[in-house]
């Protein structure tokens, strides 16, 4: 039998640590709707770890929703760890405080099990950091029944083989029935007394389908460095791992309640998401890949999360959130059911990442309608259309000109264009279009406005090729000819004399990407240079400030010295087709076949419709896993809200 | 053409309503933004008729005085809202404290009197426990403060390091030993506890900036960070040992 290691709350000795550090209230918990439940009754429990800075790491819906499903279920607490910064990591390492968790206080070594949730590469060094100050051995090997099983998440774990040393598990795909599918298998093997303990698990666990567990897989390499063939070790333990759908989100309205901090954090706002996928088909875009089908929540969920979020929390603003949530089948009378709704009542409404068309704008002045207007964002992704038509993001110059004019004529005074640098066949001329098109924004917008005080802000990074998507075989941008073109643009919005002024350009160099590029389409052999880094003192890679490019690039070279490959081989290599790239096994639906013709269209400029609209083209995702698209109309509308009950606190 | 908001202007302000609220325990690690975002978020959730401000960025009409510093405890920190319907004090109290978080407790409402809330808060009296601190040492020390003219301090400012004098502002400083209290049983670690009366000044002498002071003329550096809570604020007594409740007026 397991004996179960002391959970005495560190706070104590936290406390008397938290007068020496930076925001302090970070670290202490008792947000609104945080929730503590009994350690011995509920015997299977998670810490659930955001690896980022608590700002960031709190309002990430994905933890939020795991933290609230879990705790709702009989015999299990969850509860929420995030990244320390340096300053109480010293201090916590010089009087031996472990990484504990915000709501008890625990230490996170006490817990059965760690969800660690990936958004971003960027983030594996801070778990190793939390690894470290738990108390838990940096690689799984040299872990026993003691030690809590580290389970990776969201959208990373999709390759989770750079991390395969650290990690036990990962689960792919959506994570509310698969915790409670894990919780469920961990709480029979603890009742009946951890019966061949950690191996066991791990098997019940891996043979369940629920999880991927990367060390009952061998990789053998070829001698030129690629990989020859990935094997499971252990019998009963399937060839493939797929991903988790969760096909009626109107039956997973979570989170009910979300967290209130009183420290800022990055999203001063309610979330509620409207929906899941998008079939959009850019083919850059990971998240569009690995999410499909889509699935809609209904506008009556919707209208009901918000109502009851709201009351909640007392947020001021309720984001609207999806891959692309102007795609919604009811958008429309979402908008404007909420916006009558919340009329005269000071909540803004908000729809973060909305596709270029004039459609896009009405839906902009209706959530906005009385207040104010700060900016509007497109995202066209590619500087010509030539690029546009490569990456499969369909917007000809002409819809973009006319969604600014649109803008700018209701009123807007600024408008935000995002794109990508470093796209596969990308030339400097194909960037420098996003002058000429800038130029050309500017142009409309004086016209339409009769004003000159408009704006617009080009914003561009690097492009990082994504597993499971149509670009994982291209070779990425080497950063010197990416900051190149960069600066290339820069000039030229510069030299134009009459618009330059009223164009911003906000731009990130391409080291960070090529690191995130190494991370995101590495395999096992890169687990080497992220724990060489992480020791050269590598932490919050994700933060500009702390992310040093020399450091890693001399960890990789240490790291893999003995090895045929090096950090351009990660890179800049473009991959053939019969190569065995390190996530095949892992299955996000997608047809291997299908991605390989999608990449193929690229190279040939041909464009695929979005399958919500036009015939099936095969992607896979639904035959293979058995899911289907869904989505509305439901035809339902939003009824107004009982405003009129006498207020209690009013004097008659 | 420039925009504005379409519709009506927003409803006057019929009452104004002063707040005395504590901040214990961990919550006393909030700074004083973190409080005004749980505060307004609390009056939405406890659905009070805030009054807010004109414009396409209206904001509820709060005004906040001379917030206790982050890590510092307080049983007296103030705060006026605006309303624009008549509210019972009492309810609004009760409402208000159930809504926002355990630490951040609202302890009385009262309706407004004529004159500003800020003249009145002229004083703090802080507690300052000093653990593994000799009484003596500390008593010592004190004396030693109160002695010097002016004693400059140095505290880091957004904009940089800024000297002042410390030494004005203070009006009475006591010294009691936590570690016996009168009839307790003594423990067995030394704590000294003092008992701080300080005018509320520009730039405002802090708990911090006390403490600063007493290292820097006796040398006096507590081995563990000092536990601080900000008692009481109000007008100064006449004996100069204490303040009167600031809401008097209010009551009256």
């Amino acid at each position: 039998m397991r004996t179960e290691p002391s959970v005495e709350s560190v706070f104590p000795q936290l406390e008397a640590l938290l007068p020496l550090v930076h925001k302090p209230i970070q670290y202490v918990g008792g947000e609104l709707n945080a929730r503590s439940k009994d350690w011995a009754e509920n015997p299977v429990r998670w810490a659930l770890m955001y690896p980022d800075a608590y700002e960031v790491g709190l309002p990430n819906q994905g933890v939020q929703i795991l933290y609230e499903v879990l705790n709702e279920a009989d015999g299990v607490l969850a509860e929420r760890t995030y990244s320390v910064w340096p300053d109480l990591e010293a201090l916590m390492r010089a009087h031996g405080v472990p990484q504990f968790t915000v709501d008890g206080h625990r230490p996170v070594g006490s817990f059965d099990l760690l969800g660690v949730s990936f958004s971003t590469e960027l983030g594996y060094t801070n778990l190793l950091t939390a690894l470290d100050l738990a108390g838990i051995p940096l690689h799984a090997t040299e872990r026993d029944a003691t030690h809590p099983v580290v389970v990776a998440g969201g959208h990373a774990a999709f390759n989770p083989e750079p991390i395969a040393d650290f990690v036990d598990a990962a689960v792919l795909g959506d994570g509310e029935q698969a915790v409670l599918e894990i919780s469920r298998l961990v709480g029979q093997w603890k009742v009946e007394g951890s019966p061949g303990g950690r191996e066991e698990l791990l098997l019940r666990l891996a043979r369940s389908g629920a999880v991927y567990v990367p060390a009952f897989y061998d990789v053998s390499y070829l001698p030129d460095g690629r990989i020859q063939r990935v094997a499971p070790n252990r019998p009963g333990v399937p060839w493939r791992v797929g991903k988790h759908t969760v096909m009626d989100l109107d039956e997973w309205p979570y989170p009910k309640t979300p967290l209130v901090p009183l420290a800022e954090t990055v999203h001063e706002r309610m979330s509620v998401e409207i929906f899941r996928g998008c079939t959009r088909g850019c083919r850059f875009c990971q998240a569009g890949m690995i999410t499909r089908p889509v699935r809609e929540r209904s506008i009556t969920g919707v209208g009901a999360m918000v109502e009851q979020g709201l009351a909640a929390t007392g947020f001021e603003e309720v984001g609207l959130l999806s891959l692309s949530s102007a795609d919604h089948s009811e958008i429309k009378d979402i908008a404007k059911g909420l916006a009558d709704r919340y009329e005269g009542t000071n909540t803004g409404l908000s729809l973060p990442s909305t596709r270029v068309d004039a459609f896009n704008i009405d839906l902009a002045n209706e959530l906005s309608r009385g207040g104010r207007r700060s900016g509007l964002t497109f995202a066209p992704e590619g500087g010509s259309e030539r690029m546009r038509r490569v990456i499969n993001k369909m917007v000809t110059e002409e819809d973009l000109i006319r969604t600014v004019a649109t803008a700018y004529g209701n009123g807007w005074r600024q408008v935000k264009l995002y794109f990508m640098c470093g796209l596969p066949t990308e030339t400097d001329e194909d960037v420098l279009q996003i002058a000429r098109l800038a130029a050309e924004v500017i142009r409309t917008g004086r016209s339409v406005s009769g004003r000159r005080d408009i704006r617009c802000t080009v914003s561009i990074g690097g492009f990082v090729p994504k597993p499971h998507t149509p670009f994982q075989w291209a070779a990425q941008l080497d950063h010197e000819t990416t900051d190149a073109r960069l600066l290339l643009l820069r000039d030229a919005l510069r030299a134009d004399r009459e618009y330059g002024k009223a164009v911003g350009y906000r731009y990130h160099d391409g080291r960070p990407g090529i690191i995130e590029g190494l991370l995101s389409r590495g395999d096992r052999r890169v687990g080497a240079v992220i724990e060489q880094v992480w020791a050269d003192g590598a932490r919050f890679d994700g933060w500009s400030e702390h992310f040093s490019f020399d450091r890693w690039a001399s960890a990789a070279e240490r790291a893999l010295v003995d090895q045929p490959v090096d950090l351009d081989w990660y890179t800049t290599r473009e991959r053939g087709y019969t190569e065995v790239l390190p996530w095949d096994h892992l299955d996000s639906g997608l047809d291997k076949e299908w991605l390989w013709q999608d990449w193929q269209d690229a190279l040939e400029q041909v464009e695929v419709e979005d399958c919500r609209w036009t015939p099936c083209f095969d992607c896979g995702v639904c035959p293979q896993l058995g899911t289907e698209i869904q989505v509305g109309p439901t035809g339902a509308q939003l009824l107004p809200l009982d405003v009129v009950r006498p207020n209690p606190l009013v004097q008659a | 053409m420039a925009r504005s908001p379409e519709g009506p202007p927003p409803p006057l302000a019929v009452q104004r309503l002063r707040l005395r609220y504590a901040k214990r325990g961990r919550l006393r690690f909030s700074s004083h933004r973190d409080f005004q975002r749980a505060l307004e978020r609390a009056l939405r959730r406890a659905s009070v008729p805030m009054a807010f401000s004109a414009g396409f960025s209206p904001h509820p009409k709060i005004s906040y005085a001379n917030a206790a510093p982050t890590g510092v405890a307080s049983e007296a920190e103030y705060v006026e809202i605006a309303v624009i319907e008549r509210c019972d004090p009492e309810r609004l109290r009760t409402a208000l404290d159930a809504s926002l978080p355990p630490g951040l407790d609202i302890l009385e409402v009262v309706e407004a009197g004529p004159g500003a809330l800020a003249d009145r808060l002229e004083a703090s009296v802080y507690q300052v426990e000093l653990p593994q601190v000799d009484v003596q040492q500390a008593a010592a020390a004190v004396d030693t403060l109160l002695a010097a003219e002016l004693v400059e301090v140095e505290r880091m400012t957004k904009t940089g390091p800024r000297r002042f004098d410390a030494r004005a502002a203070l009006v009475q400083i006591t010294v009691a030993d936590g570690a016996s209290p009168a009839g307790a049983v003594p423990t067995a670690e030394p704590c000294a506890i003092l008992r701080v009366v300080v005018r509320h000044s520009t730039p405002a002498v802090r708990p911090d900036d006390v403490l600063a002071a007493l290292r820097q003329v006796a040398d006096l550096v507590p081995p563990v960070p000092p536990r601080v809570t900000r008692l009481a604020q109000g007008p100064l007594g006449a004996a100069l040992d204490d303040v009167a409740d600031p809401f008097a007026p209010d009551r009256a």
